[in-house]
């Protein structure tokens, strides 16, 4: 028997990313909140630069719940199933992944918010690709704007505005969608390798731009300036230039004495009364159980365990799942066509030893619908990104373009020359949701308490597949211009488990279509919010992070709002 | 991290482990104290002290050493796979941090000295070295019979070849920094300059694991796992 708690005014499952960042805008609005997070705090000394612990062995310096709960993954209905990782992509801790995330922090670009109008208006109804359930946002790039700004300042993004209220910047983004003011902070310092790169992109007539990041150029609220010394890939940052909630928008919330923080807590189910409104949620702390009653409540774990949580949350009033009575959740699923990359070979060091993912140049001229697609088979595009970061036993694992064994002494002449020679570009794509792409409740595989591990169904189609090879060509292009001697281009992959995963409770105006409504609450409970990329219904050509937190600062600010007729 | 449950099984059979490699004696050339200059000759002169192993038993030791003795040859280009000690590295992951890996190897390594048995006449680690070679090509290329799966085993093992090689050495690899030194890292550092990112820039090598750093130094995994 669950213990039942006092009641509070809003319950937050899951400090991560978003609930992190809501937690603020309604603790400064006077709010009782209780955090429930899976994970623990760690600090500054758990976050070694051990590439070992970080990138291989899956973080067991923090609790593993979500490691237990792996979703699984089979391409489509009558495909076998893929091979089920032992790491899940996300992590558990006060901060959630931003403790280890690549802390690329992008806006939008004004097209990701009206695929479906201006593909119709540019090209014609017909070059929506069959299949697809991609609707218009139900708002624009500037209702989101003033979000995206407060979460910039509180956590601290560092970047080169390339849009001031239409003025165009041509040493930031020129495509991006106009922005009220600067970046709270300048962009991270360039490298060799990446002055060498953006200088390869402008003799193609491009126009590379250093990229957005959550991490501080400068001294920052306290904060110190980034240092520099890698491990940022999957790992911590031991100085907190890196603008995880965990040291930005959560103490901040915790100094109004408005949020309590409760560790180690593994939510088993959102709970509702007789006339089905959401009561409270209940979760297990150890060998114990406690129902915590509350007003609101925000899910905020991460798309998969969002989607799985719902699922398993029935009741008389939502049998197939809460806020599942038109069939919605878990539909509209997709996850960022990413895979498909290039790695090239340089005749010269690169020394991208030190840095960081995010410390980078971008080149945006063939991402969105930045380019006439008319002559083109796909709609969308691709940003391209190259950055500064090499670790040991990335770099001894890198391709050998053909020209060596895998193993024995050829490959040892090979890796001893070349380790610092290779370089991986990252490329992200438009990914468009399909009427066949979905999560559910896997029918065999649970996890350790006996529940349902989330199943993802799901696969690239064709605009993908043809999206990706353009984009890859790009890439190949950009690397021959700055001197590389080699290039490979990577297959395209399937839709495993991934940290770009969207959609499954998607935002909309039509409630037979979508999850919860443009202020990001459900259309069947009304008192119950959810937040993260699992609203998002188009992906945009770069990560997840910051929209999802500027949706949920939106969200919350909303709540805070209209308290009375949402909560009462 | 204490109260992660799906940590103790590992720790528990760590232990059982330990204590049933001791009851079994077990003992491995301990290369360590031998300066590198010493001939092979002189150290078979020597008494042989045997290192204790933690999951591996002293022939599987001596199969995989010599496995990735191959997979990353010790030769002009520098030291190897068995200089940095890959196959200790593994030893111990097994017997904790992958555990789930240690039937894999108890299978694998059983397999792959009867399949050398059968293809060249010996166990793996007194075949000459191009015979060894041809046996892991024939794991390789998933042609080697006796296995599931060759393919996936040189896999798994190639995998933390690399890792026992190239990792922090608080993991029981990487000694003398041979890995990072084989590839140019120039080491872990807690902050690093504008300079130093530059083209040309070369760093002199740190040759410190994290954990020498006082930051991290009071935080280290559990017994390198």
């Amino acid at each position: 028997m669950a213990t039942e708690l006092r009641r509070t005014d809003v319950v937050i499952v899951g400090l991560g990313a978003t609930g992190g960042v809501a937690a603020l805008p309604l603790a400064e609005a006077g709010l009782d909140i209780v955090g429930l997070e899976a994970g623990t705090w760690l600090t500054p000394a758990d976050l070694s630069p051990d590439e070992l612990r970080n990138n291989f062995r899956g973080w067991p310096q923090s609790v593993q719940k979500a490691n237990r709960e792996v979703p699984t993954h089979r391409p489509n209905a009558s495909a076998p199933y893929s091979p089920r990782p032992s790491i899940h992509p996300m992590m558990n801790a006060v901060g959630g992944t931003t403790l280890h995330y690549w802390a690329q922090s992008w806006r939008l670009n004004p097209w990701d918010f009206k695929v479906v109008s201006d593909t119709r208006r540019r090209y014609g109804a017909a070059r929506l690709p069959k299949g697809t359930t991609v609707e218009d946002w139900p708002f624009g790039l500037e209702e989101l704007e003033p979000f995206y700004d407060k979460v910039e300042v509180e956590i601290g993004v560092s970047g080169q505005a390339g849009n001031i209220n239409g003025r165009i910047d041509p040493r930031g983004n020129i495509f991006e969608g106009p922005r009220a003011r600067a970046y709270p902070m300048p962009p991270l310092r360039g490298t060799g390798f990446t002055e060498m790169m953006a200088g390869a992109a402008r003799s193609l007539g491009w126009h590379p731009f250093p990229g957005p990041a959550a991490v501080t150029s400068a001294r920052y609220q306290g904060r110190s300036g980034c240092v520099y010394h890698g491990f940022c890939n999957r790992g911590g940052c031991h100085v907190s230039a890196k603008g995880s909630t965990a040291v930005t928008t959560i103490p901040k919330a915790q100094r109004t004495k408005r949020l309590t923080v409760v560790t180690e807590a593994h939510v088993t189910a959102i709970d509702v009364d007789a006339q089905g409104r959401v009561s409270g949620v209940t979760y297990r702390k150890g060998n114990a159980e406690f129902f915590q009653p509350a007003s609101a409540v925000l899910l905020a774990s991460y798309t998969y365990e969002n989607v799985r949580l719902l699922l398993l949350s029935t009741s008389k009033a939502f049998s197939n799942g809460l806020s599942n009575n038109r069939g919605q959740v878990g539909r509209h699923y997709f996850s960022h066509n990413q895979i498909a990359t290039v790695n090239a070979l340089f005749p010269r060091n690169l020394n991208t030893w030190y840095g960081l993912p995010a410390q980078g140049v971008a080149v945006d001229d063939w991402a969105d619908d930045n380019f006439d697609h008319g002559p083109l088979d796909f709609i969308g595009g691709g940003n391209l990104w190259v950055y500064s970061d090499r670790r040991p036993i990335a770099a001894a694992s890198m391709s050998t373009f053909g020209r060596a064994p895998r193993w024995g002494a050829q490959w040892k002449a090979f890796i001893k020359e070349n380790a610092d020679r290779g370089n991986t570009a990252y490329l992200q794509r438009t990914t468009l949701p399909y009427e066949d792409n979905s999560l559910d409740l896997d029918p065999t595989v649970k996890d350790p308490l006996g529940f349902p591990v989330c199943r993802i169904t799901a696969d690239y189609k064709d605009n993908e597949r043809r999206l990706a090879e353009f984009i890859q060509d790009r890439m190949v292009q950009w690397y021959r211009a700055a001197g590389a001697i080699a290039t490979e281009k990577t297959p395209v992959g399937t839709m495993g488990p991934t940290t770009h995963a969207y959609g499954g409770t998607r935002m909309g105006d039509n409630p037979d279509t979508n999850v919860v409504d443009r202020w990001g609450f459900s259309h069947e409970v009304p008192n119950l919010g959810v937040l993260g990329a699992s609203v998002m219904g188009t992906s945009g050509a770069r990560n997840p992070t910051l929209t999802a937190q500027a949706l949920a600062w939106r969200t919350a600010e909303h709540l805070a709002a209209n308290w009375n007729s949402i909560a009462k | 991290m204490s109260a992660d449950g799906g940590e103790r099984p590992d720790q528990i059979s760590r232990r059982a482990l330990l204590g049933r490699v001791g009851a079994a004696g077990a003992f491995v050339a301990l290369t360590d104290a031998l300066p590198a200059s010493e001939t092979a000759e002189a150290q078979t002169r020597r008494t042989p002290v045997r290192e204790p192993l933690e999951a591996l038993t002293p022939a599987e030791a001596d199969t995989l050493e010599a496995i990735t003795a191959r997979l990353i040859p010790t030769d002009a280009a520098g030291p190897g796979a068995m200089d940095a000690r890959a196959m200790h590295y593994i030893d111990r992951a097994i017997a904790g941090a992958l555990a789930s890996y240690r039937d894999t190897y108890r299978a694998g390594l059983a397999a792959v000295d009867a399949y050398a048995q059968a293809a060249k006449g010996a166990p793996f680690a007194r075949l000459t070295a191009a015979d060894q070679d041809a046996v892991l090509t024939d794991l390789e290329r998933n042609t080697a019979k006796g296995f599931d799966n060759s393919a996936a085993f040189f896999n798994v093992v190639l995998t933390h070849t690399l890792q026992g090689t190239f990792s922090d050495p608080f993991y029981g690899g990487n000694r003398n920094f041979a890995g990072w030194d084989l590839i140019g890292y120039p080491g872990v550092r807690l902050a690093v300059t504008a300079e130093q990112q530059n083209l040309d820039a070369t760093a002199a090598p740190t040759h410190m694991s994290a954990y020498d750093y006082t930051m991290f130094s009071g935080r280290k995994p559990a017994h390198g796992h």
